[in-house]
């Protein structure tokens, strides 16, 4: 997927799976086993937990197991605002991205082709923010348009922004800090997909009569779209489970809270375990329910 | 295909597109020269002390340094059990191979929230006390797809028939795999180490999650953004980042150079 | 230098090869014997099963049924790093990460044979190549690259050499090159080479005998010359050259020879050449064994004659011009006239006989596909 742009010289798959044999077990297993011990058991201690009740006879925030499904119900009561705000915050920042990231993506994937180099360190400016620590560059972010800061004081001088309006701790900024955060997410994918597009396919477009905007709308658009989905599901994904761009410390304030600063405010801070796993199990369904569409539409292969 | 306002609109874009994706870095390289007290808020001039005594601020390399070491081993565990699984995909027939593929994306689309607080509740629920190791697991348990997902384009790109011809020469199939098959799938498996590493550095949620007192890098930063993060900090950010720009340009300025020695030759 | 390389070749056996994969099966009851020392040659269209064969020589795939043997042996369960087999791929398979030299030491090493450097030298001038020793494989043309494949498996002095349509990649200059050339080393060397090719002019060229497969199967083995001259089956009538096809029922049968009549035409094939002699039975010759003229040639015991037809195209290709001359109730038949300089004077629309030796008729051992069997 996205990741193979990173790691291989621009040749496509040649080679089909041919061989069977007891090398595949041995091959698959250690792996496949590390990630069931430590993926899968873990989503499961997640269901465990999130149905456990306080334990009676125990101290502060100590559980027993049980089947308490009205934690669930207690979580969607008490979070419903916090839950809608994710998902209302990841699709602004995922169109966001999106619409960011195509043209950069097509000028690489398309337009550059006859300079593969120049491809290539394009693709790296793409990815270097990502060699710097995503906090310390979320934070740069907020001490640019921090309270005093000169962009925030000048945009108070021009009137566009009353003056104890600010620009810190609103929808606006976390919403920007998410889709500056995933923008290389959604590049990658869409670049993958329009650097296997066939030119041809424009030019017999023009060459039947299509203008330039019907050319993108009816060829580039719907050949791109594999990468449009990937990269979709890659970046929607990860913003909706994110606590960091919408913290109080970071970019947000409390009234930005999303459900990722629930869990984990639940999880480290109040230590209310089965609140914080009833909501990560809940998010994990939305993701797999997104997941199953995509997977029933294109099947598993293109996942990898 | 043109854009009705003429051919640079495009390019254009795409400067502005970098420059904006490049803020942020120059921002913190900028402020790492800042002659700060206590915190890196407003500027008080430049100085390049930050750079020359970068340990001396409390607890900075401690962490740098368990980052380093947590990156290491992760990506040593996380790459062997991943280039595993990219050859299996790749070379061999299996009947479960769509619940493979679903075993191995899952991780990559799980928000780490949920990869974090599960992997927690895990380890309380089993009485491990967390510390570095546990750090060490959780990250080998999410870098390991994207492992998988680098060697494998490399895998895809290599010809079976080369290691046809190595069994056909007599190589055993251990033989084959040293002599041929590794040596040829060294750029991708390195390319997967340098993606883990990374990913494993810059790792915080599941990090926070997981780990009992130790500091890593992200986690110091992180604890110290409430009162102010010092410009060792933005100096520890800076040289990492210098570290990892170099060593991907010197791979594809590598690359290049090697493409245009190997001119052909009669 | 050819007497380093005095391993003589072995001979090669398969028995009863069937060869399922999920979904078809590519073999089914294949039995073929290749003598040691002979240039052996595999034909066939794309998916009839020859590059299979190959690799269950080689040991790259294992038959479902059957048995192989080497020199004798049974080699069937046998891996291919232990097998005395050497494969020429189709692609070249150099590894792209040694040098030329490396390349050919590769199978030396592996064997741990003393020397691999100067035994893989000598091998590389067996081939004119040793100048290009300490080069990359991508560094080379198509050419070269063949002729170190074809050094790097030589070299081992296997029992059985295979080749997998190595020429499939070259122009047409150096294909006509390297035929010349492998089939001198072979000659020199003295091993046993198995050559799989869709190229029937190839396979005719360069092999002392031909199987011709097709599905899975071998329609007909024999000298190149004599499949040419005498097919069994429609299909090696068609895959080998050109064939016009006349059908029809025996009629009558004397001491030597089987008739049918067609259209009101005797056609008679000897009965040496026929491999039925009664039934409905198909009656071919080739394209350059006939001639054409505007009146009607007198009776002859020894000539068939078909006619009146009526040229409907004329081709010229330069070595000839190929006349497609259409005659009512037996279809359109195809007649080669060799350019000598001046054509016959002829046109398209003119009426034809077309005429040629019994001797030249052959009779197939099956019908067409779209004729009911009596």
């Amino acid at each position: 997927m996205a990741f193979a742009a990173f790691g291989s010289a621009n040749a496509p798959a040649t080679s089909k799976p041919t061989r069977s044999g007891k090398v595949v077990i041995a091959l698959l297993a250690p792996g496949l086993a590390y990630l069931g011990a430590f993926f899968l058991t873990p989503l499961f201690a997640l269901i465990m937990v999130s149905l456990e009740v306080p334990d009676p006879n125990g101290g502060y925030a100590t559980y027993v197991p049980g089947f308490e499904f009205g934690n669930y119900a207690y979580v969607i009561q008490e979070y419903l605002p916090h839950i809608l705000r994710s998902f209302g915050y990841a699709l602004a920042a995922t169109v966001l991205a999106l619409v960011i990231s195509y043209p950069l993506a097509y000028f690489i994937g398309v337009k550059a082709r006859s300079w593969p180099l120049m491809q290539k360190l394009m693709l790296t400016l793409v990815i270097a923010p990502f060699f710097i620590s995503f906090l310390l560059r979320t934070l740069a972010w907020k001490q640019m348009f921090s309270n005093e800061s000169w962009i925030v004081t000048t945009l108070q001088d021009l009137g566009l922004l009353g003056q104890t309006q600010y620009v810190v701790g609103t929808p606006f900024m976390v919403i920007f800090g998410l889709t500056y955060n995933f923008i290389p997410f959604m590049t990658l994918p869409l670049y993958t997909s329009l650097e296997r597009l066939d030119i041809r396919y424009l030019e017999a477009g023009s060459d039947l009569y299509a203008s330039p905007s019907k050319v993108f709308r009816k060829i580039t658009l719907p050949l791109s779209m594999p990468g449009i989905i990937s990269g979709t599901l890659l970046t929607f994904i990860p913003i909706a489970g994110d606590y960091i761009n919408a913290s109080g410390d970071f970019l947000g304030s409390s009234s930005t809270s999303m459900i990722g600063n629930v869990i984990e405010s639940n999880y480290l801070q109040i230590n209310d375990y089965p609140s914080a796993s009833a909501l990560s199990v809940l998010l994990m369904g939305v993701i797999l329910v997104l997941v199953s569409v995509y997977v029933k539409k294109s099947g598993t292969e293109d996942l990898l | 295909m043109r854009f009705s306002l003429g051919k640079f609109t495009l390019p254009l874009y795409a400067v502005l597109a970098f420059i904006y994706l490049l803020i942020p870095i120059v921002y913190t390289f900028v402020f790492s020269f800042n002659n700060s007290l206590k915190t890196n808020l407003i500027w008080r001039g430049f100085t390049f002390d930050k750079w020359t005594n970068v340990c001396q601020r409390e607890g900075v390399c401690q962490a740098f340094g368990n980052s380093v070491f947590i990156g290491i081993i992760s990506t040593i565990f996380a790459t062997g059990l991943g280039t595993m699984i990219a050859i299996a995909l790749v070379r061999y027939r299996f009947k479960f191979r769509s619940s493979v593929n679903l075993l191995l994306f899952l991780p990559m689309a799980t928000p780490e929230v949920v990869l974090g607080a599960g992997l927690a509740s895990q380890f309380f629920n089993l009485g491990v006390q967390k510390g570095i190791w546990t750090i060490i697991i959780a990250h080998i348990m999410f870098c390991l797809s994207f492992v998988v997902v680098t060697v494998k384009a490399r895998v895809a790109s290599l010809d079976p028939a080369l290691e046809e011809a190595g069994r056909d020469l007599y190589a055993n199939p251990t033989q084959v795999f040293w002599k041929i098959t590794f040596p040829l799938l060294l750029p991708g498996i390195a390319s997967a180490a340098l993606l883990s590493f990374a990913l494993s550095f810059d790792d915080f949620i599941i990090t926070n999650f997981n780990a009992g007192s130790d500091m890593t890098f992200p986690r110091y930063v992180y604890t110290a953004a409430a009162r102010g993060v010092p410009a060792e900090a933005n100096v520890i950010g800076c040289a990492v980042f210098a570290l990892a720009i170099l060593i991907v340009l010197a791979t594809q300025i590598n690359g290049e150079v090697k493409r245009r020695k190997l001119a052909k030759v009669h | 230098m050819a007497k380093e390389f005095v391993a003589r070749g072995a001979d090669l056996e398969l028995k009863q090869i069937r060869k399922e994969f999920p979904g078809f099966t590519a073999i089914d009851n294949l039995d073929l014997h290749v003598p040691a020392g002979e240039f052996f040659a595999l034909l066939g269209p794309s998916g009839c099963g020859k590059t299979t064969t190959l690799r269950l020589v080689a040991g790259l795939e294992s038959p479902t049924k059957g048995q192989i043997f080497i020199g004798g042996k049974d080699v069937t369960a046998t891996k291919p790093h232990e097998r005395p087999v050497n494969t020429v791929f189709q692609s070249y398979a150099l590894f792209p990460h040694m040098t030329v030299l490396e390349n050919v030491a590769f199978g030396l090493r592996q064997r741990k044979v003393a020397d691999p450097l100067a035994k893989a030298k000598d091998a590389l001038n067996l081939v004119q190549l040793s100048h290009l020793a300490d080069r990359k494989p991508q560094q080379l043309s198509g050419g070269q690259q063949q002729r170190v494949a074809l050094a790097r498996a030589l070299v081992n002095r296997p029992s059985l050499l295979l080749l997998d349509e190595p020429l499939g990649a070259l122009d047409l200059k150096l294909r006509r090159e390297m035929q010349i050339e492998l089939k001198a080393i072979q000659m020199e060397v003295g091993l046993t080479f198995l050559h799989v090719t869709h190229d029937q002019e190839e396979a005719m060229d360069m092999a002392d005998t031909v199987a011709v497969m097709n599905l899975g199967h071998i329609e007909q083995m024999g000298a190149p010359e004599t499949l040419y001259d005498r097919p069994k089956t429609v299909f090696v009538s068609k895959f080998l050259g050109q064939s016009n096809l006349l059908i029809g029922d025996v009629t009558s049968t004397s001491a030597n020879s089987i008739s049918i009549d067609v259209a009101g035409n005797k056609i008679s094939v000897p009965k040496a050449r026929a491999e039925k002699h009664n039934g409905k039975i198909a009656i071919g010759f080739r394209p350059e064994k006939a001639t054409f003229q505007t009146k009607k040639p007198a009776a002859s015991a020894d000539t068939n004659v078909i006619g009146a037809g009526e040229i409907i195209d004329i081709r010229f290709t330069g070595v000839s011009n190929q006349y497609l001359i259409e005659v009512p109730e037996l279809g359109n038949i195809t007649v080669f006239a060799q350019n000598m300089g001046k054509s016959p004077f002829i046109e398209v629309g003119a009426k034809v006989w077309i005429s040629w030796s019994v001797e030249n008729s052959f009779g197939l051992a099956d019908l067409p596909a779209n004729i009911e069997e009596a």
